[in-house]
């Protein structure tokens, strides 16, 4: 069957089930109640004044009995420092658990080490945000039992709730934590700020275990993770390496061209009618993104412009902006940089939030749908304004669907960050290699070589035209590309199916096929 | 005007998309010794297919008393770039030679009516003393540019945050471009990374006379545009005159007043200056001037 761009989706996968194709951003997505088998809170209980404190992870893993094929999730906060979910995945395999579903937020460079598990079938499912490095190799050249699944982050939490996901085991890393579990990533040694993404597996998984490398006198306060969802408490000696959560994406980059494109897309916002008191934003880490933002402040303070507030993965640089009193608040579902954590725990106006309340697209208050402005970037566009974020120029695997369609389908304006071309490889193409995030809901690209508007918006377009940017048709600027890069051959696939890119609705928008002889 | 060295090509085939007016391709020092030969071919061929937009072109090419500076000539004189940049003249004669070759290309190849611009580059004590004559020495000169950096190196001393070795060069040198009605370009800054010593250095140039400044890095951009571009309050101010100015003509009135200030002829120029850089249409104005 084919899906509303044209994608020929299977009907049903062996080891996952009857799919539904995707009909449209909002197609699916009916309001008020939704029709569907929500899961229920798992019922527990424990005796009173019974400890929940185990001496190791291996102990606390025992107690949740672990069996084969459970579904086993973690959270990213820590990022490329995470060092609990390969602690896990190790303890299960010494166990002789098999048939392992990993339900992780998102993979990270730091979560390598998993390939030799999935070759080795221990791991045979995965649900995700973001797959990179060596295990995105893996899985694109079919060593994963079936398909990986990358879904949005709000989607995430929809797999949750509708039970496409049932956790068994959440092992959750904190920064600090007490004897009952009670949580957070504010503060400890090894902060790492907010918790939003854990906060869903805490609620809705089977058995939960808090991981911390900060036991602290009861009640830990404040707390993100309160006590009454959490089975197992375990101190460890590190839960990772704080430090490691930025990788360079929350410094203001220096490439003159990003720096180029970014001066562009802040004068598209500053022209597209949203720029005003009481703006909501929303932007990226790294790259062009984040320029945007330096670029947005800088044309706030000259406006006198104060925004509403900022949400999303927070930067140190985001955190400065809200101090300097360019945005009311912000909302922080995951923080890029250790030095966000502070500010989380000492700012009233920094509030936590859980994946839920940001981009739950079956939910009545959903953050993205209050968005005015969000800046995302690209590894590939299409002349439908449909973007790739999740497979690289040979078809791997390498990137991540993260908030990318959620806050897409919710913002007023969504701008699209990219270079027209890359080394000598055009950005703009007839199709992308995998749709993420449909043309419907992007608004505008933003290259170097020009600004293209979707043509369902023929009044921002004229806006920005009048502003003095070069507006240009995203097929004449795909055809200016092409005549200095000319056309990439066509990339070698296999014929089997290694992922599926869930849209947020639960709905499958592209699959991914194998590649085959991918450079290692 | 950003300066791009004539053998990246990377650079060269991305020179049109940073928004500065200029670009000048070169040949001269940025270019090691080694490179002269594969720059000048890069860049011949670069001007032949790279889409340098709204973006002026200039090619700097060797000086002729180098073993370069003619095979620079051949290669780039046919493809009239917009403009071409002479450096180190020092005197009247450097200038006559200099077009004399270039008019000789010209002519082999066919170019009747040339399109090319001359950039004069003023950089050593002996062009500064020159300058005057410089500027005035073809008609196809029409902008004038101090080289700092070796100026002070043929000075014999250091280039200073504040500029004051090199100042009485620039003002000379400004002089020499104004009396004879050429643009003034300014030398470069250095520090990429010194945001705020280029915005004041800039500003100071600006005061002096020089209508815009080389850059070395596309992040210099903006704050070059920011200074030299003229106020919101600026531009309503220069539109508020001109627009006066046109109704006062129409009724055949010289001099007049807004709000107690007069306005006479060189104010009307310098509001024409300011929405010329604001990239305003007189005529636009001229049109909307109801007269009384």
């Amino acid at each position: 069957m084919k899906n509303a761009i044209g994608v020929e989706i299977p009907e049903y996968i062996e080891g996952l089930g009857k799919l539904e194709p995707f009909q449209g951003v909002w197609k699916s997505i009916i309001e008020d109640e939704v029709p569907s088998t929500n899961i229920s809170r798992t019922l527990k209980a424990k005796k009173p004044h019974v400890s929940k404190l185990c001496k190791n992870l291996e102990e606390a893993i025992k107690r949740c009995n672990p069996f084969n094929g459970m579904t086993v999730t973690c959270h990213h906060h820590l990022r490329g420092g995470d060092g609990v979910l390969m602690q896990t995945i190790k303890i299960l395999d010494e166990m002789g658990i098999k048939d392992i579903t990993l339900a992780s937020s998102s993979l990270t460079s730091a979560h390598d080490g998993l390939v030799s598990y999935v070759e080795k079938g221990m791991i045979t499912r995965i649900f995700t945000s973001g797959i990179r490095g060596a295990l995105g190799d893996t899985i694109s050249v079919g060593k994963l039992k079936y398909p990986a699944i990358i879904h949005s982050h709000g989607g995430r939490v929809r797999d949750f709730l509708t039970g496409r996901i049932k956790p068994d085991l959440s092992v959750l890393a904190a920064s600090s934590a007490d004897e009952e579990g009670n949580a957070t990533g504010a503060h400890g040694p090894s902060a790492f700020g907010s918790m939003g993404y854990a906060d869903i597996d805490a609620r809705y998984s089977r058995n939960v275990i808090i991981v911390t490398d900060n036991l602290v006198e009861y009640p830990c306060v404040p707390s993100t993770i309160r006590q009454h969802f959490i089975d197992y408490v375990v101190k460890v000696d590190s839960i990772g390496d704080a430090t490691k959560i930025a990788s360079g994406t929350t410094r203001i980059t220096n490439s003159p061209m990003d720096l180029r494109i970014a001066r562009i897309a802040a004068t598209v916002i500053e022209h597209s009618g949203l720029f005003k008191n009481g703006m909501s934003f929303q932007v990226g880490a790294g790259g062009a993104s984040l320029a945007v933002a330096k670029f947005l402040r800088e044309d706030m303070k000259r406006k006198g412009i104060i925004g509403s507030f900022m949400i999303g993965g927070v930067t140190s640089y985001g955190v400065d902006m809200l101090n300097e009193g360019l945005f009311h608040s912000i909302f922080d579902v995951q923080s890029f940089d250790a030095a966000v954590s502070t500010s989380v725990l000492n700012n009233p106006n920094h509030i936590e939030i859980s994946c839920d309340q940001y981009a739950n697209p079956n939910n009545c208050g959903s953050m993205t749908n209050k968005l005015d402005v969000v800046v995302l970037g690209a590894l590939e566009v299409d002349v439908d304004f449909n973007v790739n974020v999740i497979t690289g120029a040979s078809g791997e695997i390498r990137g991540a669907s993260g908030g990318h369609s959620d806050t897409a389908s919710g913002a007023n304006l969504t701008v699209v960050v990219c270079p027209a071309f890359r080394g000598r490889l055009p950005i703009v193409k007839d199709r992308v290699h995998t749709v993420v995030t449909p043309g419907e809901s992007v608004d505008v690209i933003v290259t170097e070589r020009g600004v293209c508007v979707n043509p369902s918006k023929p009044n921002l377009a004229a806006a920005l035209k009048k502003a003095g940017l070069n507006v240009v048709d995203i097929r004449d600027l795909k055809e200016e590309v092409e005549g200095m890069t000319g056309v990439p051959a066509e990339k070698q696939l296999g014929d089997k199916i290694v992922a599926l890119v869930e849209y947020r609705d639960g709905t499958i928008i592209d699959v991914i096929y194998n590649v085959e002889n991918l450079s290692q | 005007m950003l300066y791009i060295p004539g053998n990246n090509p990377a650079m060269i085939q991305q020179a049109g998309v940073y928004g500065c007016d200029a670009v000048l391709l070169d040949l001269e020092d940025a270019v090691a010794l080694n490179q002269k030969d594969a720059a000048r071919i890069l860049v011949r061929n670069m001007l032949q297919t790279v889409n340098f937009y709204e973006t002026e072109v200039c090619v700097r090419v060797n000086n002729f008393h180098t073993p370069f500076g003619l095979s620079d000539l051949e290669e780039i004189v046919p493809l009239q770039p917009d403009n071409i940049r002479f450096p180190k003249t020092e005197t009247v004669a450097d200038v006559k030679e200099f077009m004399k070759e270039v008019r000789r290309i010209e002519k082999e190849h066919g170019i009747k009516n040339p399109t090319m611009s001359i950039h004069v580059m003023i950089e050593t004590a002996k062009g500064v003393a020159n300058v005057y004559d410089i500027a005035a020495a073809d008609s196809r000169i029409d902008a004038i540019t101090i080289g700092g950096q070796d100026l002070t190196a043929d000075m014999g001393i250091i280039k200073t945050p504040d500029g004051v070795g090199i100042d009485y060069a620039r003002k000379r040198i400004v002089m020499a471009g104004k009396a004879n009605g050429l643009d003034v370009l300014d030398t470069i800054f250095a520090d990429v990374n010194d945001d705020e010593g280029l915005r004041e250095e800039t500003e100071y140039i600006k005061k002096i006379g020089f209508a815009g400044k080389a850059l070395i890095n596309p992040r210099q951009v903006d704050v070059v545009h920011e200074v030299f571009n003229p106020t919101e309050n600026e531009v309503r101010k220069a539109y508020r005159v001109y627009s006066e100015y046109i109704k006062n003509k129409k009724a055949g009135i010289g001099v007049f007043a807004i709000d107690g200030k007069m306005i006479d002829a060189p104010v009307v120029q310098r509001a024409i200056t300011v929405l010329e850089y604001a990239k305003i249409d007189l005529k636009e104005i001229e049109k909307n001037a109801v007269s009384f």
